[in-house]
């Protein structure tokens, strides 16, 4: 019973914080925000010459062969610079999906190739979602139909861009026609792809979340030091300290649940969904916190656009409802803590 | 990573469960705040011990079982998911059994140590004074060397010192260096309640019963070897024993669970009452979410502990954390109970012999005993986020 990462795993993770702290600057996120794509080519190239397109493709296509533990520390990372680009979703999401298809598939090798050098971005779809994130801009689109899974070229499917107030959020309605040629999977197996994306998209989304939150108690701190009001730094009154301690608290005690779901998904372990389901919540309370108590101690400048705080605040928004909503993964709670005979208490915290 | 428990956590899992199905008590004990219920939780702590089961933590030649922490999280899971009583020697055991084995000598961990496992002798926390709450600091209550350099004299109050008048000692701080002030000059003593010159006066509770104390001191005469830690230097072992007791040790998740696992329970039995208020079903999933976040916050803790971090402001998360949980969850349970809430135990319609009651008045005091949590709001603030005083 070892419930820490290793040495290697943290520092994987310095590095990557290190990479994005000066290649996903605050200014840089504003200057891709102003673009049409919404995209920098310049970026993913940046992240794919690093490695990080190839992280969880297998080590025999290519990649590094990553698993999701490690992932929790990755996307804590992604969120914590908030970085315009759907990174996760093709270099975890789709990489996690295409690889839990058969060997013999034929197109299985090709996408893995290419996602780890970089060559390829993948959107997903999925039920929960009514709208697919970075559908325009995607090469390749793995779309949800009935128990089935279709693969779709960008020029198969037709977008419908829908804005959204994070302007590093690319999301689009997508219509477009099944058809056995596009079909990769189906039945029971097109079921397992599903519930597979939806447990891979949230935790995804779960680790961003916490990184976010993160982001907005550290710009918190910067600013409540310095800003001063009645002759000295607003950072040392106590309502705003207070404030700040309770976004520390809800950290502290996420992040443990993200790493138990990694762990879960990881060893594909029976109850991954109810891991998951904890995780998403407690990770979207958290970044909701962190913004509302972010912007009240910014005071009116958090309200500015010119104000870094609002990018962190508006992805922790959008991402909150994405691959299911705190309404969704409470109902998954409930199903299993609620039911008859369910294991609770003391003793069943890590029973597979 | 590895979640997975070895065959000796597991072996020994099985060997808490078994001994416990065998030893529990078949009638729940008096509350431990009477006099009758102290001694009948004092003859059950007896048999832990005898079993080597009171103290797992700490080394056998001083009473303990020399189990590490991952091995104290499973017993802390077995014994409070059989619903076993709580501990009656918690401030010993707990509070001042760390701050001894840290800073004791040989002879003073010898001397108290076993006993206190074996709760031959009850302890009791002298921290607070009428004027010294939450700025302990502002502590007056003497201890002061005799010409002799032989025993101290104290002087002065402590007060809300739980179960004081059943216990056997106490423990607290006292102003060694009568110049001194705030958390300069204190020293740590372990002093016997019996010793000439003490007079304890019980405070009623909210629950009714005398469960905790004032306690005077006369010039009451303490010997020397009693200090615990260099004179002067009680601020700093205090702050030791404070840090364990709002980290992981007095508050081991596991009973927090069992609490969770109980009022799904009751949910579950009274749904028709219960879902008249949608909102109660979320905050019956919080008690399961909130209480599995804790288990699993220790569980990473001590994983950390074990890779040698040591633990900081952090701690002060625990307490926020647990106490606010515990609360709520009580809350849900009066909540769910509805008119049923207000019964005492002896009420012949009372749901689980009151026991919801009982506990919600007792996570009443949780925000406030052990540092208050605003208090806890300040440290997290200052010592871990750095902002300024």
């Amino acid at each position: 019973m070892d419930f820490t990462f290793t040495d290697d795993q943290l520092t994987f993770r310095e590095a990557v914080s290190r990479f994005l702290m000066t290649e996903a600057a605050p200014e840089a996120l504003r200057e891709i925000w102003e673009t049409d794509a919404g995209r920098s080519p310049a970026l993913r190239k940046n992240l794919a010459e690093q490695g990080l397109t190839a992280l969880s493709v297998p080590e025999d296509c290519g990649g590094l062969g990553m698993d999701d533990i490690a992932w929790s520390l990755m996307t804590q990372e992604l969120g914590y610079y908030a970085i315009p680009d759907s990174l996760a979703d093709t270099a975890y999401v789709a990489a996690g999906l295409i690889s839990a298809l058969p060997a013999e598939h034929p197109q299985r090798a090709e996408w893995l190739e290419r996602i780890a050098e970089g060559s390829i971005r993948i959107a997903v779809g999925h039920p929960v979602n009514p709208l697919v994130a970075d559908a325009n801009p995607a090469d390749l689109l793995l779309l949800a139909h009935g128990d089935e899974v279709h693969a779709l070229a960008r020029n198969q499917v037709e977008v419908e861009p829908n804005p959204s107030i994070d302007l590093s959020r690319r999301v689009a309605g997508v219509s477009w026609t099944p058809g056995a040629e596009t079909c990769i999977a189906s039945g029971e197996q097109g079921k397992a792809l599903q519930a597979r994306a939806l447990n891979l998209g949230a935790l995804s989304v779960a680790g961003q979340l916490l990184g976010l939150t993160q982001r907005m108690l550290d710009l918190s701190v910067d600013y409540v030091a310095q800003r001063k009001q009645f002759g000295k730094p607003i950072g040392s009154f106590q309502a705003v300290k207070h404030h700040l301690a309770d976004v520390a608290t809800k950290i502290e005690f996420a992040k443990p649940v993200l790493y138990r779901a990694a762990y879960a998904v990881a060893h594909n372990e029976a109850g991954a969904d109810l891991q998951v389901s904890h995780a998403k919540l407690v990770c979207g309370e958290a970044a909701l916190l962190g913004a509302r108590k972010g912007i009240q101690v910014h005071g009116a400048m958090g309200y500015t656009w010119e104000v870094d705080l609002q990018m962190f605040m508006k992805r922790a928004w959008a991402l909150d409802a994405s691959w299911g909503d705190a309404a969704f993964h409470k109902a998954r709670i409930a199903d299993v803590i609620l039911a008859d005979g369910a294991k609770l208490g003391p003793g069943h915290t890590f029973e597979d | 990573m590895d979640l997975a428990y070895t065959p000796r956590q597991k072996a020994f899992r099985a060997e808490v469960r078994a001994w416990l199905a065998d030893n529990l008590p078949r009638e729940p004990l008096e509350s431990y705040d009477t006099r009758e219920g102290f001694e009948q939780h004092r003859a059950w702590e007896r048999k832990l011990f005898d079993a080597r089961l009171s103290m797992v933590i700490w080394p056998e030649h001083l009473g303990g079982r020399g189990c590490d922490l991952i091995e104290w999280l499973i017993f802390e899971e077995e014994y409070y998911g059989a619903g076993a009583p709580m501990r009656v020697n918690q401030n010993g055991q707990l509070l001042l059994g760390p701050t001894l084995l840290e800073f004791g000598t040989e002879e003073q961990k010898q001397r108290f140590l076993p006993r206190m496992a074996a709760s031959d002798d009850m302890w009791a926390q002298g921290w607070s004074e009428p004027n010294a709450g939450s700025d302990m600091a502002a502590i007056t209550s003497k201890a002061i060397l005799s010409a002799d350099g032989s025993h101290y004299v104290l002087n002065g109050q402590k007060t809300w010192s739980t179960r004081a008048i059943y216990a056997d000692w106490l423990f607290g701080l006292f102003r060694s260096d009568p110049a001194s002030s705030r958390h300069h000059g204190l020293s740590y003593m372990a002093v016997p309640l019996d010793a000439e010159g003490i007079t304890i006066r019980p405070i009623q509770a909210l629950n009714g019963k005398q469960a905790f104390a004032e306690v005077f001191f006369d010039d009451v005469k303490v010997p020397v070897e009693n200090r615990i830690g260099d004179e002067g230097q009680g601020w700093h072992v205090a702050m030791a024993t404070a840090g364990f007791e709002r980290g992981l040790l007095l508050r081991s998740p596991a009973r927090f669970q069992y609490t969770a696992r109980r009022l799904v329970e009751l949910y579950n039995s009274r749904r028709e009452i219960a879902d008249r208020d949608p909102s109660i079903r979320d905050a019956v999933l919080e008690a399961w979410a909130g209480t599995e976040a804790y288990a699993l916050s220790a569980y990473h803790t001590v994983g950390r502990l074990n890779k040698g971090a040591k633990i900081g402001a952090e701690a002060s998360t625990n307490k926020i954390y647990w106490s606010e949980l515990d609360l709520k969850m009580h809350e849900t349970a009066m909540r769910i109970l509805s008119a049923y809430g207000e019964l005492t135990a002896d009420a012949p319609q009372a749901v689980d012999a009151g026991r919801w009651l009982e506990g919600f008045l007792f996570a009443q005091a949780g925000p406030i005993y052990a540092g208050t949590n605003e208090i806890q709001r300040n440290i997290i603030a200052e010592r871990m986020l750095g902002l300024p005083k």
